[in-house]
């Protein structure tokens, strides 16, 4: 069943779910697009996001993107001090492949039960004043439980963008990743740069985490869901293009959008996933990789 | 050599490990009646699985009060089966070999329920199961019994009301449309819907499923519009019931009468959390506030769940499963008493003859063990108001619709009239 | 070849050993949780080839695993095929994933081919929850043949798994004494050098991706009868992702051994806690043990005992 208006809104709230997934892999394209480390427990910082959302929402009506603005600092920190404990136990190249994946599938599942003792198991949701409406813009319907959160992305990655290509620190974590001798003998300590970015990509999951408990409801284990999708993106985006990743996630977002739409939502993920295979056969760089 | 002698250390020391921790079992009162069961405290089903081990520790406790089953204290030895079917075999086997326990229970859910049945047919044990969807169908084992109020035909129990409500309608609707997890539960609803659509003699517009970690069901529901159906007929788990609610109203989708399946919107957080949206749904439920579901028993079990709920970080009104995990052991206890024992062959029997009185109304087994009348309720979201958690507590909000024997409301219809 | 001959005699007394403990009949419970150890031995091993041997990280472990187990509840279904069937043909089809795998990832090296293993696991596991004959999302349903030897088609299955065991820890220590297993080394430290000292690094890494998923395969062909109910959650959990990197990191990754350490450590102590602390902790416990041997000791327990032996 076919019709323009069909289409239009597919691709529409295809690009609405791209800005989001943008939001959620943004820290991923950070740690493991530039800084080349496998950090399979960022789905669960996200999640921590998400309750700290809930939590104040909860417990003072706080707007979830406010909460995730104001806890930024302190997933900073806590992205700091991952980085150092996973900086100290690593001695030669090779190996930390494996090794970090252990580590934080170790930090992966101590947050999950960490947020389920806390919180139990129940499904959490947040309450705004906005999150119910919609509009409609010529025929295709917008609603704002979307669209914020797309916005939101955007800003993010485009804050990130920026951050990266005009500040001092921003440009030390691109040198970084492209060489650490050069870096070192510039006077800047590599390790402190990587602990920045590190940070910098925790903290990212701090307001993602509050854009995801704004569109569904979460429990601890949510953050199985955003795994695969967090890696496809970067990966199909290009490691170390926080552009790519916004363009990696758009398509995913509208080519979702449009099984969903016209063929049956149940091979969604697969076609998803069957094109990240198909990208890494043909060009394994991703779209704008380095 | 020394990697050699370190993986034999290895290998000693735990063979030794394991023969003196795992074999040592659970300390014990003097002689009671040890009930085992595995049941899904953490993963996906933990949310139902942990009200219901509640429930069934009031049961004991309740039971130890008045002096224990045949005069013997009753003990609870449960494990975390984690909603991996895997785990099951492991831990009934260590239930009955090393904790040697009298009775078992199952744990929660069709998929939990089903390696259960192997062991307990090959060791002749009589099992109460809780809430599983035609675990017995393949099996047929006699000394099965099903906790669930879906009926001789669990498949098609949620969409027999459903679809019954929407004939009774006049104009009669004439299109449905279909939709639903590639999940267990969704799955089944959807077999039995098409069953009963058939039967109806509807007409299919849309049918469709979608991957449970779907995030955006926008796209699912405008094309679901697009073939403007009369009856949405839903099959989901609860993070895509919240997804298809919120999406439905955010596109504008109004079919005349929408609900069925949806697993989740009987959650307390869930009803807190979606208020009004709620309105106009016509849903599955198993146990509502209504005048005519006051069985016997089950205020006084909810004022003894519902504080120790909330302090467990449970479901706080737990109106959905615990009644029923406590009916369970309600049958249990009462043909333990009645055959005078715990002789597995005697109590299937007694429970194969007899009509038991429990929380949940009068319990008669049929089938495959299944109950012998089916009575999943179909009731409907009426005046629900925002961020209000008390109304759900008091009869109005959410009336029965049916079955007839228990009917206390009337539908609205069709679906857009409740909104307003 | 004494060494090898020794081996093998070794290998046949553990196999011979099992025949023992099953018939013998100690509680039941052991084979059960026994079962589940094993099969972690197999697996870890088959793991370790790839990544141990070759270093490439393998993500996508369930989507091997869980494809033996199905193409043994596809052959139950349709033929009702005998144990060794389902074995062969599990492992001989995981093994044509390991090599479409390969091929596909050819020119992908470190974690980009970890990224294509977990693509390869969510397609996979997608196709079968839509796949009705083998249950789709339901599950299905398997019963047990009728008069297993040992008469308890666990106990059964324990042997076999005891079998397996040997065989895959055989096969690896094979390869790691060979000149395989000097390429894969070669191939591990620094692929571009080993290809120009004309080691045949597109070669030994299709045997490494069909070996591995050869085995993984015949790991998951006996899992249908052991839990009854298949069905792709958990056929697909992302624990045996998990424990296929944490065993052989937690044992050592450089030699046959240290999967097998890693295996009966974690394996036993998963489930121990399973029947014993049985709640949310389990995988609190299993993160702070993962994190703690990371930081710790990240050659593992092999690792260690150089370390001591150095001292």
């Amino acid at each position: 069943m076919f019709s323009w208006d069909l289409l239009a809104n597919a691709v529409v709230a295809g690009l609405l779910l791209g800005g989001f997934y943008a939001a959620v892999s943004l820290g991923i394209s950070l740690i493991f697009g530039l800084l080349d480390i496998a950090n399979i427990a960022q789905p669960a910082f996200v999640i921590l996001g998400s309750y700290s959302a809930y939590a104040m929402n909860d417990a003072y009506g706080l707007d979830p993107i406010l909460t995730g603005i104001l806890f930024t600092p302190a997933f900073y920190v806590l992205g700091a001090l991952v980085y150092r404990v996973y900086y100290g136990s690593f001695e030669r190249r090779g190996d930390e492949s494996l090794r970090g994946l252990v580590f934080f599938f170790g930090v992966l599942f101590i947050i999950e039960v960490s947020l389920s003792l806390k919180y139990g198991v129940d499904y959490r949701l947040v309450q705004t004043g906005y999150l119910g409406k919609s509009i409609d813009l010529g025929g295709v319907g917008i609603a704002f439980r979307y669209l914020v959160p797309c916005g939101v992305g955007v800003a993010m990655t485009a804050a990130l963008y920026l951050f990266l290509g005009r500040t001092f620190y921003g440009r030390a974590i691109m040198a970084v990743s492209q060489d650490q001798a050069a870096l070192r003998l510039m006077g800047a300590d590599p390790v402190q740069i990587k602990t920045i970015a590190f940070g910098v990509g925790i903290a990212a999951s701090s307001l993602a985490g509050a854009l995801l408990i704004s569109i569904a409801p979460v429990i601890p284990s949510t953050d199985r869901d955003y795994i695969g999708r967090m890696f496809a993106i970067t990966v199909l985006g290009g490691m170390g293009s926080i552009g790519g990743t916004l363009v990696a996630a758009v398509i995913l977002g509208v080519v979702e959008s449009l099984m969903a739409t016209f063929f049956g939502p149940s091979w969604s993920l697969a076609v998803s996933f069957g094109i990240l295979l198909m990208a890494l056969a043909v060009r394994p760089a991703g779209l704008f990789g380095r | 050599m020394n990697r050699t002698r370190a993986l034999i250390g290895v290998v000693v020391a735990t063979l030794v490990l394991v023969a003196a921790v795992g074999l040592i079992p659970v300390a014990r009162a003097a002689d009671p009646i040890r009930i085992g069961l595995g049941m899904a405290l953490t993963g996906g089903l933990s949310a139902n699985g942990k009200p219901a081990l509640l429930a069934m520790q009031i049961w004991k406790d309740e039971v130890n009060k008045k002096g224990g089953l045949l005069g013997r204290p009753v003990e609870l030895i449960y494990y975390d089966d984690q909603t991996n079917p895997s785990t099951v075999p492991g831990i009934y086997t260590k239930l009955l070999d090393v904790d040697k326990v009298d009775l078992v229970v199952s744990g929660y859910g069709t998929n939990l329920i089903a390696p259960l049945m192997p062991i307990a047919m090959e060791r002749k044990l009589t099992v109460i199961g809780i809430f599983g969807l035609a675990n017995n169908e393949k099996y047929k084992y006699p000394n099965y019994f099903q906790i669930s109020p879906t009926g001789p035909d669990p498949a098609t129990s949620t969409a027999t009301g459903f679809f019954e409500l929407a004939a009774k309608q006049t104009p009669r609707p004439q299109t449905v449309a279909i939709v639903g997890a590639d999940a267990e539960y969704p799955q089944t609803a959807l077999v039995g819907a098409r069953e009963i659509i058939k039967r109806f003699g509807f007409k299919t517009v849309y049918d469709k499923t979608y991957p449970p970690s779907t995030v955006d069901y926008t796209p699912i529901v405008r094309a679901i519009k697009a073939t403007n159906p009369d009856i949405l007929f839903v099959a989901s788990y609860p993070p895509d019931s919240v997804g298809m609610l919120r999406a439905s109203h955010e596109v504008g989708l109004q079919p005349k009468i929408m609900g069925g399946g949806m697993v989740g919107l009987q959650f307390t957080t869930i009803m807190q959390s979606m208020g009004s949206k709620l309105n106009g749904i016509v849903n599955y439920d198993y146990w509502v506030p209504e005048s005519t579901m006051m069985f016997p028993g089950i205020q006084e079990f909810f004022k003894e769940y519902q504080p120790r709920a909330a302090k467990e970080g449970v479901d706080t009104l737990g109106y959905y499963l615990p009644p029923y995990a406590y009916a369970a052991m309600q049958v249990l206890g009462q043909a333990v008493e009645a055959t005078r024992g715990l002789d597995q062959q005697k109590i299937a029997d007694h429970i194969r003859s007899h009509e038991f009185s429990t929380i949940v109304g009068k319990v008669k087994f049929g089938k495959n063990g299944e109950w012998a009348k089916g009575r999943t309720l179909m009731v409907q979201y009426q005046k629900v108001q925002d961020g209000n958690i008390e109304q759900f507590r008091q009869p109005g909000k959410k009336p029965v619709l049916y079955p007839d024997e228990l009917k206390s409301g009337n539908i609205i219809y069709p679906y857009s009239a409740a909104l307003k | 070849m004494r060494r090898t001959g020794l081996v093998l005699l070794v290998g046949l007394a553990v196999v011979g050993a099992g025949i023992v403990l099953a018939t013998v009949r100690v509680n039941p419970y052991f084979y059960f949780a026994g079962y589940v150890i094993l099969q972690y031995v197999v697996i870890a091993t088959a793991w370790n080839i790839l990544g141990g041997y070759a270093g490439y990280v393998n993500f996508g472990t369930p989507a091997f695993f869980a494809l033996g187990a199905y193409t043994a509840v596809v052959l139950i279904q349709w033929v009702r095929a005998p144990l060794p069937v389902l074995l062969l043909a599990g492992g001989l089809v995981s093994a044509l994933l390991g090599l479409g795998i390969g091929y596909l990832t050819l020119r992908l090296r470190g974690v980009f081919f970890s990224i294509a293993t977990l693509a390869l696991s969510i397609v996979l596991q997608t196709m079968i929850m839509n796949w009705d004959y083998v249950g789709g999302s339901r599950g299905l349903s398997v019963l047990r043949p009728s008069g297993p030897p040992f008469g308890n088609y666990v106990v059964f299955l324990f042997t076999v798994m005891v079998a397996l065991a040997v065989a895959a820890v055989t096969v690896a220590r094979f390869i790691e004494r060979s000149w395989i297993g000097r390429g894969l080394a070669a191939l591990r430290d620094n692929e571009e050098a080993a290809e120009c000292m004309g080691v045949p690094t597109l070669r030994l890494k299709l045997f490494a991706t069909t070996v591995s998923g050869f085995l993984l395969g015949v790991a998951g062909a006996p899992f249908p009868y052991y839990v009854t109910f298949v069905e792709p959650n958990s056929a697909f959990a992302i624990d045996y992702a998990v424990n296929a990197l944490a065993m052989p990191m937690i044992g050592g990754t450089t030699s046959w051994i240290g999967p097998v350490i890693g295996a009966v450590l974690l394996g036993t102590a998963q489930q121990l806690a399973t029947v014993t602390i049985s709640s949310e902790m389990n995988l609190f416990i299993v993160g702070v043990v993962l994190v703690a041997f990371v930081v710790l000791a990240p050659e593992g327990i092999l690792g260690l005992v150089r370390k001591l032996r150095g001292l």
